[in-house]
């Protein structure tokens, strides 16, 4: 499966993406100047799986907006199929963590928004929708608004508004923390289905250690903020895996304690910031 | 457990339902009628007071007597023509003043909620513009365009603008930036962001100022009509004034009531019609 996966990735071929010591201020409402990435070194291969996971706050969703061109770098490169970001690319797909469908479209149309904004024509975006949204299970639900559907059907429009665009790149900023557990593990497990064929590089920001050990290839540790690349832990459980039951396997565990003592270290700091700041 | 028993334990809630319809219907009942009585109860004490002279019928005139008016109009004219073509006047009047003032307000309000740096310049001198009093313009348009309907359009234009600019450009300001930024995403354009986003979003925005904002554009074409015209119900109000006709003064302002809210039904109308995105119950998600 992996192989398959990784097809794509030959040695012409560079990562798909490469931040060379990146960092991102902001100023602050107040005028202080506030760090939220420093010096982050990270490269994600092509049909690779991602994870960053890290204290809540700690400048994990500023790495995605970075890459997705959203945001530019107040230092240090990033690169996206081996060229500087600039400005919003057509390689990138982004799942966001709040809702982001269109409330005022039908999910047939919310689909059909991406191809159409690239210049697809309408029967064509069409027909791509319609067979992405049979992929999600949301074949019957085309003319439904978003408001008449749950949190889980409209993160499966979500998927299927990005994956439409076919993107080399997805960006996902916790996109399943909204959702209640047992949906979480289903839409994770469709995920991997969706994800799995299309080679697309995916980077996954949790703070959810397990959903990302479950998912990835690779887990990548934040510090406290402002964030940088702590450790780097490969994930050698086999696929495809079922999220459900990967996580009562012993090498699962084993990796999950692992990565904890690294986090919860940061968590802690965290924590203990937070702390101050409310004394 | 037998059938019996299930059949009674379906039948009991259907029994509940079915008395809390009913409690519902007669609320219903009940407050529909209060709304009669209350109304035949001031019209009612209206005429007698005025009958029995216990206020001046001179200035306050009675409910017959408008009636009466209004029916006369309808039926003869007015001095001034027919009743019909001063309504439709002011309807016209207002009507096209709402609709420049609407374009105006939301294109504007729009395009500076997008483009910061227009809104920055123009900023404060559209802050003055609407700290002016902006009915004390009527005499001006009076004399500009001369008593025909354009004086009265331009009065209820910059009646009409204010609060729709306003409107517009805030829900231009307040889009969630998630859209935004997912739009962008998905490969949509400075203008795809502008026409599919950010339009949209501010509809309801815009859509609590068109309600306000009808209003207004009433006021302006009245104001402007009183002041000096050839046509229309704020001349009707202004020549009865005039021939100390109090009953002709209540009898226009009936009318122009009727007419408000005949087109403020439409709005509404119009409104569902546009929001069929929108959950149609209050508290639900979103």
């Amino acid at each position: 499966m992996s192989t398959e996966q990784r097809g794509t990735e030959g040695p012409d071929r560079g990562p798909a993406i490469e931040l060379r010591s990146a960092s991102k201020s902001f100023r602050t409402p107040s005028g202080a100047l506030h760090t939220a990435v420093r010096d982050l070194d990270l490269t994600v291969g092509r049909g690779e799986f991602v994870a960053v996971v890290g204290p809540t706050g700690c400048g994990k969703s500023t790495t995605l907006t970075l890459v997705s061109g959203l945001e530019e770098p107040t230092d240090g490169e990033v690169l996206v199929a081996g060229e500087p970001v600039d400005g919003i690319g057509d390689k990138v797909g982004f799942v966001f963590q709040q809702d982001a469908v269109f409330p005022w479209r039908t999910v047939l149309s919310n689909v059909m928004a991406g191809p159409r904004f690239r210049g697809a024509s309408k029967a064509e975006a069409r027909e791509r929708a319609r067979a992405w949204l049979a992929r999600v299970g949301l074949a019957s639900f085309e003319d439904r608004y978003p408001h008449q559907l749950s949190g889980g059907q409209r993160k499966r429009v979500a998927l299927a508004a990005t994956f439409v665009n076919d993107p080399e790149i997805l960006l996902m900023d916790e996109p399943f923390s909204a959702l209640d557990v047992q949906t979480r593990a289903l839409m994770s497990d469709e995920l991997l289905d969706l994800w799995s064929g299309t080679g697309s590089s995916v980077v996954f920001v949790t703070h959810d250690l397990e959903e990302s050990i479950a998912l990835a290839d690779r887990v990548v540790v934040m510090t406290a903020g402002p964030a940088t690349v702590k450790r780097v832990f490969d994930i050698d459980l086999p696929r495809p895996r079922k999220v459900e039951s990967i996580r009562l396997e012993p090498r699962f565990i084993e990796i999950y304690r692992e990565i904890w003592e690294s986090l919860g270290e940061e968590v802690r700091i965290t924590r203990e910031r937070g702390a101050a700041d409310v004394a | 457990m037998s059938p019996d028993t299930i059949a009674a334990a379906l039948a009991k809630p259907t029994e509940r339902t079915k008395a809390r319809a009913r409690a519902a219907r007669n609320r219903r009942f009940l407050v529909h009628g209060s709304r009669v009585v209350l109304l035949v109860a001031v019209i009612a004490l209206w005429e007698v007071l005025a009958r029995t002279k216990a206020i001046d019928p001179f200035n306050f005139s009675m409910p017959s007597k408008i009636w009466e008016q209004i029916r006369d109009w309808a039926v003869y004219g007015t001095a001034q023509g027919s009743l019909w073509e001063q309504i439709w006047y002011t309807l016209y009047e207002a009507l096209l003043g709402w609709i420049i003032g609407v374009l105006g307000g939301v294109v504007l309000g729009i395009t500076l909620g997008r483009i910061r740096f227009l809104a920055d310049v123009l900023g404060p001198y559209i802050k003055v513009l609407n700290a002016i009093p902006r009915i004390v313009l009527a005499p001006i348009f009076l004399i500009w365009f001369g008593l025909g309907p354009a004086s009265k359009v331009a009065s209820a234009v910059v009646l009409v603008f204010f609060p729709v600019f306003f409107n517009a450009f805030q829900g231009a300001r307040e889009v969630d930036r998630n859209l935004v930024n997912n739009a962008r995403i998905l490969g949509a354009s400075n203008r795809r962001v502008t026409l599919q986003v950010v339009v949209p979003s501010a509809t309801s925005w815009i859509f609590t100022s068109l309600h306000v904002s009808f209003g207004f554009a009433l006021i302006g074409a009245i104001v402007g009509e009183y002041i000096g015209a050839t046509k229309g119900l704020g001349l009707l109000v202004a020549a009865s004034q005039g021939t100390f006709n109090a009953a002709g003064v209540y009898a226009a302002m009936a009318i122009l009531a009727v007419v408000a809210l005949l087109t403020e039904g439409l709005l509404t109308f119009a409104e569902r019609r546009l929001f069929r995105w929108r959950p149609s119950e209050p508290g639900t998600d979103r």
